[in-house]
């Protein structure tokens, strides 16, 4: 073997080793790693996501290790939690949080061989990042029906956590579903700041119940608000994230149930067999990834039923939540007659629909 | 009567509830560090008051007794700080910072089967038809026991300090340790008292939150709350009518920025979110110049240890 082939075998070698490192090789055991933005016993947000990992769990048995951390804040220290589990050999880590958006990009760009999935984001700046979310506005279309139907001083009161577009979509979806079912009714939103903070969810629930507010609608992970509700009688709420069923039958009434289950069982399957890419998934009623809890006997049978055959053809594709004419707020056209909403629209959505008074912070 | 979209009888009557916590773990720093006793173990206190209480209300049935466990687990943590700073002479910032941290973290364990569990309702006081007057009956006669009980409170600290002789032991103790040391008084023994009702009073505090306020368990459920009572204590420059007020001012803006949002106002939530601090900032500048100076400022020996050599 001469000099020239020597070196040309080893260039090959090379190129295999690196080849095979750029299109992943099925694996024997794979470690998956989640970031929780609050406790597994908030019983909304995180406590669903926990039941994915749970999930992922019975799904491959000794094929996957998991591990997991609560109450990580959302910015610079998330970061630092990120690059421990890459460090400690997390092949796929799930960020379940809006805010931990920057830091996994970040960390994903040090970490070329480690697969990183953001919930609830939208950059996708390494090769290695995925994107997932669910379409929870399809869940706020049914919930909003059911609040405008069933509201007598024709207020309803909605708890906002940040000012963000997956946000003002659940805002806009529950005010265009109940303007619907009751043309009188008008939304107040108090942004909380927060994910998670059951005291100051409580205080905005009440605030709320003062100002007249018969059904209450939360963006924020635990249970504090339908415990302030249960505490007025005649004042309902739905369950977020999670069925939150031990306000049964009253004041939850409804809930939005996020699964997480189906698309975490699948990430992790195709990091065991090699088949990982990177994808942006946004998935809804139709697939099981937004459930709309049992609505209870508390709604009377007609409302039920309307909001069943909502959810129903919302989940068969036969109706879009946002579907045209609808105005912005300033008066400015957005969706012409049956046209329904652009996926890039809902991802952006920074305006409040034609009805809605207040302004969106900055 | 509305203003500005807000009705102002509710607004008061739902400060009040709002301030219960802050008022309670802030009247009781202030007699420790009438002691002259700094512990900044609050925040610990509180949520061990938090999770004591809620777990007890839950095993017994009776809000009564989930207070009287949140009292008797606070001033557990409360003994444990008492024993490192007035037997082993430990500093007491550090050991205070400590007790922040480790009781957030026991009650974390503790509270791990009690999650998504709700506590017996604590009721109102029946005041009849006294509650139907139109807006003085909204704010005086709607409320829950511990509304009351912690005025009471704030006024028997205020009977106790300005006008027993305990009170004059106490505040001698604080000012200076020494000298009531050679008047015969058990100064440790005093301090040891001090802070144990310091934490009682926390624990009342912080089971008023996952009793009545929240009402449930979750991690980290005061959420800062502690270090707001001790703001409260350096705002009303140890005196206790003024808690009263910090309190309600503390707790009056949270409430108001919401109900400001909910009934659609246009003022950035920002600025009413810091102006309390800004007014702590504002009484601290004041009573550290100018007339005022004597009057009120803190307790001579306040953080410094004592040793009998003698």
């Amino acid at each position: 073997m001469n000099r020239r082939t020597l070196m040309a075998t080893a260039a090959l070698g090379l190129g295999l080793a690196f080849g095979s490192m750029a299109t992943a090789q099925p694996m024997d055991k794979v470690k998956a790693c989640f970031v929780y933005v609050g406790p597994i016993g908030d019983g909304g947000w995180t406590f669903q996501h926990h039941q994915g990992l749970l999930a992922v769990e019975a799904a491959y048995g000794d094929k996957v290790e998991t591990a997991y951390q609560e109450n990580v804040p959302e910015g610079a220290d998330a970061e630092r939690v990120l690059t421990q589990m890459a460090l400690s050999g997390c092949n796929i880590i799930f960020t379940t949080s809006f805010g931990y958006m920057d830091a996994t990009n970040a960390v994903a760009a040090k970490f070329p061989n480690v697969k990183f999935e953001h919930a609830t984001g939208y950059k996708r700046e390494a090769p290695n990042v995925s994107i997932y979310n669910a379409r929870f506005y399809e869940g706020r279309a049914v919930t909003g029906h059911i609040a405008g139907r069933m509201t007598k001083s024709g207020k309803i009161g909605y708890i906002g956590s940040f000012p963000i577009p997956e946000v003002i979509q659940g805002i806009n979806a529950t005010y265009i579903h109940a303007k619907k079912a009751n043309p009188d009714v008008t939304i107040s939103v108090v942004w909380a700041y927060t994910w998670f903070d059951p005291a100051k969810e409580a205080d905005a629930a009440k605030a709320l119940i003062e100002q007249g507010v018969d059904v209450i609608v939360q963006h924020t992970d635990s249970t504090a608000p339908l415990a302030e509700a249960a505490k007025t009688p005649g004042v309902i709420g739905f369950g977020q994230a999670s069925d939150m069923s031990e306000y049964k039958p009253s004041p939850r009434v409804s809930a939005i149930v996020d699964n997480w289950a189906p698309y975490y069982v699948k990430r992790v399957g195709a990091v065991l067999d090699g088949t990982w890419e990177s994808v942006d998934s946004w998935e809804g009623i139709a697939s099981g990834e937004v459930g709309i809890g049992d609505i209870t006997d508390a709604v009377p049978a007609d409302v039920k039923a309307e909001a069943e055959a909502l959810r129903d053809a919302i989940a068969a594709g036969t109706y879009h939540p946002f579907t045209g004419p609808l105005t912005k707020q300033d008066g400015s056209a957005w969706l012409a007659e049956g046209q329904t909403a652009p996926d890039g629209d809902l991802l952006g959505m920074n305006f409040y629909l034609e009805g809605i008074s207040g302004e969106i912070p900055k | 009567m509305d203003f500005g979209g807000i009705n102002p009888a509710v607004l008061i009557a739902s400060l009040m509830v709002a301030s219960v916590p802050i008022m309670l773990a802030a009247i009781g720093e202030l007699v420790v560090e009438k002691a002259g006793v700094l512990n900044l173990g609050i925040e610990g206190m509180m949520i061990m008051g938090a999770v004591c209480g809620f777990i007890a209300a839950v095993e017994t049935g009776s809000p009564v007794m989930g207070f009287v466990g949140g009292a008797i687990g606070a001033a557990g943590l409360a003994l444990i700080f008492a024993l490192l700073t007035q037997v082993l002479l430990a500093n007491q910032v550090a050991t205070g910072l400590a007790l922040t941290l480790f009781g957030l973290g026991l009650s974390s364990l503790l509270g791990q089967g009690y999650v998504g569990i709700k506590p017996p309702p604590t009721g109102v006081v029946p005041f009849g038809p006294l509650r139907d007057i139109p807006g003085v009956g909204r704010v005086l006669f709607s409320h829950d026991p511990m509304v009351y009980l912690s005025i009471a409170v704030v006024a028997a600290v205020w009977l106790v300090l300005k006008y027993s002789r305990t009170g004059l032991i106490l505040r001698a103790v604080g000012e200076s340790a020494e000298a009531a040391h050679a008047l015969g008084y058990k100064v440790t023994r005093i301090r040891i008292a001090a802070i144990l009702f310091g934490g009682a009073m926390a624990g009342l505090g912080g089971a008023y939150v996952s009793l009545v306020r929240v009402p449930q368990w979750t991690d980290g459920i005061t959420a800062g709350a502690g270090w707001i009572a001790l703001a409260i204590v350096v705002f009303a420059s140890w005196k206790p009518w003024r808690i009263l007020i910090g309190a309600y001012l503390f707790g009056g803006i949270t409430v108001l920025q919401l109900n400001l949002q909910a009934a659609g106002a246009r003022i950035p939530v920002e600025y009413l979110s810091m102006s309390p601090y800004l007014i702590t900032i504002l009484v601290l500048v004041l009573i550290s110049s100018g007339k005022g100076r004597a009057a009120a400022t803190a307790p001579a020996a306040l953080g410094q240890n004592f040793h009998a050599a003698r």
